[in-house]
């Protein structure tokens, strides 16, 4: 078989990986459902995550020790990853072929020739890893915005398969939302359609990854490169270079992709995977120029301070992003989250979602929970996010722990926030009509929600009685008939006696028996019976199941911010004692 | 000096030409004549496909319309309630498609009671199967999400281990209906589409402590109907149980009261919230049925408004013992 050959079976075996890999995220009983499937299986190996979490964190989190396979192929191999591998590079490889196969050999050569401006992946790769190490204030990982598994991951979890799904329904029973999955969806088309223009230009001038392999693969052992030297020069092998690495002349060998096209279409055999340099010389260090390097390791060192000036860390901090259960205190999780989604693509409940910049420009895709989208709220006996988290951003909590039983029963159980009651939005507080939703769907025992029960005097409800005859009072005044027959509203006779209305006319009333019969020119009271909720705030763990279910369907009238949040010690409600 | 064109259209060009605009400016009128709107649109439009939830009952037999029977095994107590009731062969004819509608709102485990029991729901299954029932489906709209529901409360792999099918609520199964004489279900979306295939229908509830309503038994049982905002209705929650318990008429409803839920309602979330009361009850009058189980909750049948209202407009009646209800007790 052809290298090539191989090459594509490798790319396409890999592309389905992967697809099916984002299918099987996600909670159920079916084959076809997270049951051990290595769902992280790429981001596992992408050393960038391992690299970028390593330098901010200051260790190597467990299963990211995967990327150490790649790292060692790559540093043997070279660029092997990229071009046979990557589900992104083999996407933008296939959309670049397609548009640029009906092109002359000579356009084709022009397209694929080296460019000095492939060197701003490195710069990219620079700035992204100042931010997460060189900081005396606290560095923040930022490697998820570009690191190509990472974005092809989110876009197809977050954005392609609640698309594809819509109608189908085969991957959720119901559709699936996203906030700013428009963005998603907007970068990663972008990221696509630039094949039209250059073929991988993703790879070859944005991909903070590639960059990485280029540095590490100064060192390969085989190497692309010419073994004879009485070539024609008719740079055929430079017709479908996919890293345009000039394999024809001076080849640049951390832009070599290993895609094997030159070697498979050279007719005089001149060009081998080899040991020895090519004879028409090579380069092996990246072109990354002085000033560049200076420039985007300064910008990267500013940045985060100058992002930070909104003090979202501080006391300006942002108190409705809720982050998920188990999810490390604010200034760690920015250290580790890798805006994957993968804990938004498990969430049962699909109440995860990717944050935008007002939480502070570090939150963006960053997992929030949003009350409002989803089917209920952070549900009370899953712990699915954090055992989908590549990188214990969500620590993989258990059961006991989240709900605080067993061994973590004096810990209590994990706060996402406190919910509050809005006093002038909740129905029965501020207009007088029955609910508490909030409180029946409290899941916690005993509740956290609780009520007061009250008698307020309806509107125009101080009436005249006109006539008593047994049960019935026939009033002075008109009231709308049927009205006062829900159940909930009650007379109150006497000052002090209340009986529950049965049924009303427009000028009668009809209740419970009276022991004291009211006589006529006696006012009687008309009113309405309530529950009031209140919040046991050291019972809340701040679900949100209430503000999902409450009927005040704009904006809540019960609402969880985070204050009181397990994972800050600074952001406490209660005074401990 | 400027360049001239001195080659003429060429006539069967020009007759071409003219022919395709023809066409176009043809097209283009037709369509704006046909999409020509003269009116405003309208601020809601009028309802559409208004669906009517089939009835599902079986014919009244004297005295045989409630039983009560008395046992700590549910799978033990049911069939002898049923079997009190004539069997489950007055209810489930050979070749009946019957739809189940257990209560799983919550994802919650069995233990904890918010839900209706698995074993129950599971040898309910197989008798419908033992009468010759083609398939036996099993549905619900939870308030949680609902494949958790389903897991959760072990009614998923219940259902599944003797052949029934979980349904669960997709949004295309939604169809909006109108109660008639009906005030709060109007134009509301409920669960249809699974119903809409089956001829049989057994609502099966646990007892359970509510704090808005007061309890929730068979009759609110059928919230789980309900979609859109259903919410909302809490407002008027009494009158809602009372229109859910006229417009749903099932074959069977079965009220558990093995362990009622006495206090945290209806979620509960704690074994210290339920209360052991061993009793079974099967019939078809749910308004009956709830009123006899009111007294395992230690309330009044006055304290649920929703009971007589159901009462007053032909629901069933809250003077369970008029019905002379069979008892039984198994060990």
């Amino acid at each position: 078989m052809k290298i090539v050959q191989t090459r594509r079976i490798s790319q396409i075996f890999f592309f389905l990986l992967f697809i099916w890999l984002c299918i099987v995220a996600a909670v159920g009983d079916k084959f076809w459902q997270l049951r051990n499937w290595p769902t992280n299986f790429f981001l596992q190996l992408d050393p960038l995550t391992a690299i970028s979490t390593a330098l901010s964190t200051h260790t190597l989190y467990r299963t990211l020790i995967w990327s150490l396979i790649t790292i060692i192929l790559t540093i043997i191999l070279g660029r092997f990853f990229c071009g046979w591998v990557c589900p992104f590079g083999s996407l933008h490889h296939f959309i670049g072929f397609l548009a640029n196969r009906k092109k002359t050999a000579a356009q084709k050569i022009k397209l694929n020739q080296y460019r000095k401006a492939q060197g701003i992946k490195y710069f990219i790769l620079i700035f992204i890893l100042a931010m997460a190490v060189l900081q005396p204030l606290g560095v923040t990982l930022q490697t998820g915005l570009l690191d190509p598994i990472l974005l092809i991951t989110r876009s197809f979890n977050l954005v392609l398969l609640p698309i594809a799904d819509q109608t189908v329904h085969f991957v959720s029973a119901n559709e699936r939302f996203y906030e700013t999955g428009w963005l998603i969806f907007a970068i990663f088309t972008a990221a696509v359609l630039l094949n039209l223009i250059i073929p991988r230009f993703y790879c070859r001038f944005i991909c903070p990854l590639g960059a990485l392999f280029g540095i590490l693969d100064r060192f390969a052992i085989w190497r692309i490169g010419k073994n004879q030297s009485h070539c024609i020069n008719c740079k055929l092998c430079e017709q479908s270079c996919e890293g345009g690495c000039e394999p024809g002349g001076n080849i640049k060998i951390s832009e070599c992709v290993l895609c094997f096209n030159c070697l498979h279409i050279c007719k005089d055999n001149i060009i081998s995977f080899q040991t020895t340099p090519s004879l028409s010389g090579e380069v092996t260090n990246p072109d990354i120029s002085r000033r560049g390097f200076v420039l985007s390791l300064a910008g990267g060192i500013l940045a985060v301070p100058a992002i930070r000036l909104s003090n979202k860390l501080g006391s300006n901090w942002s108190y409705n992003i809720i982050r998920p259960p188990g999810a490390l205190a604010e200034e760690e999780f920015l250290k580790c989250c890798i805006k994957c989604g993968q804990c938004m693509r498990i969430c049962p409940t699909n109440v995860i979602q990717p944050g935008g910049i007002e939480g502070g420009l570090e939150n963006l895709w960053t997992p929030v929970l949003n009350n409002r989208i989803g089917s209920s709220g952070c549900q009370l006996n899953c712990v699915a996010c954090g055992q989908a988290c590549p990188t214990a951003a969500i620590r993989p909590v258990t059961l006991s722990e989240k709900l605080g039983k067993d061994e973590f029963a004096a810990a209590g159980p994990i706060k996402l926030g406190t919910a509050f009651v809005d006093r002038n939005r909740c129905l029965p507080w501020s207009m007088d009509k029955p609910c508490i939703v909030c409180q029946e769907n409290c899941p916690v025992s005993p509740k956290a929600i609780y009520t007061q029960e009250c008698f307020n005097t309806v509107r125009n409800g101080i009436l005249t009685v006109k006539k008593t005859t047994d049960s019935t009072i026939e009033i002075a005044e008109t009231i709308p008939a049927d009205k006062f027959t829900s159940g909930d509203y009650f007379c109150k006779i006497d000052g002090e006696i209340r009986k529950k209305i049965a049924k009303n006319t427009e000028n009668s009333i009809t209740a419970e028996k009276f022991e004291k019969i009211p006589v006529a020119g006696e006012k009687i009271e008309l009113q309405i019976r309530l529950q009031k909720p209140y919040i046991d705030i050291e019972k809340c763990i701040g679900c949100g199941i209430c503000e999902h279910e409450c009927p005040v369907s704009g904006k809540r009238a019960v609402r969880v911010s985070a204050e009181g949040e397990t994972r800050s010690t600074n952001r406490t409600l209660l005074l401990k004692r | 000096m400027t360049e001239q064109n001195d080659k003429n259209l060429e006539r069967r060009e020009f007759l071409i030409r003219t022919g395709k605009a023809g066409i176009a400016i043809a097209a283009a009128g037709a369509a704006s004549y046909l999409l020509y709107d003269k009116k405003n649109p309208a601020q809601n439009a009028e309802p559409e496909n208004i669906v009517t939830l089939p009835d599902f009952s079986v014919p009244h037999v004297q005295e045989q319309s409630l039983s009560i029977v008395k046992g700590s095994d549910r799978t033990k107590t049911v069939a002898k309630a049923i079997e009190l009731l004539g069997g489950i062969e007055r209810f489930v004819k050979p070749g009946d498609t019957v739809a189940i509608k257990p209560n799983v709102a919550f994802a919650s485990p069995p233990m904890l009671g918010a839900t209706t029991n698995p074993d129950l729901v599971a040898e309910v299954i197989k008798l419908c199967y033992k009468a010759g029932a083609k398939k036996v489906i099993v549905t619900d709209n939870p308030i949680n999400e609902p494949a958790g529901c389903f897991a959760i409360s072990g009614i998923g792999k219940a259902v599944a281990n003797v052949g029934g099918e979980i349904v669960l609520p997709k949004s295309n199964y939604f169809k909006n209906t109108t109660l008639a004489g009906g005030t709060l279900i109007k134009d509301w979306p409920i669960l249809y589409e699974p119903f809409s295939k089956a001829n049989k229908l057994i609502g099966i509830a646990p007892v359970k402590n509510h704090h808005r309503s007061g309890a929730s038994m068979a009759m609110k049982n059928w919230y789980g109907l309900l979609g859109g905002r259903r919410n909302i209705f809490h407002q008027d929650i009494n009158t809602i149980i009372a229109e859910l318990a006229i417009m749903v008429k099932p074959t069977l409803v079965i009220l558990d009261g093995t362990e009622v839920m006495m206090t945290n309602g209806p979620t509960g979330g704690s074994l210290s919230d339920l209360k052991r009361t061993n009793t079974l009850i099967a019939g078809c009058d749910m308004v009956a049925a709830d009123s006899y189980a009111c007294g395992l909750l230690d309330i009044k049948v006055s304290d649920l408004p929703c009971l007589a209202k159901a009462a007053a407009a032909g629901a069933g009646t809250t003077d369970y013992q008029s019905l002379k209800p069979m008892l039984a007790e198994v060990s």
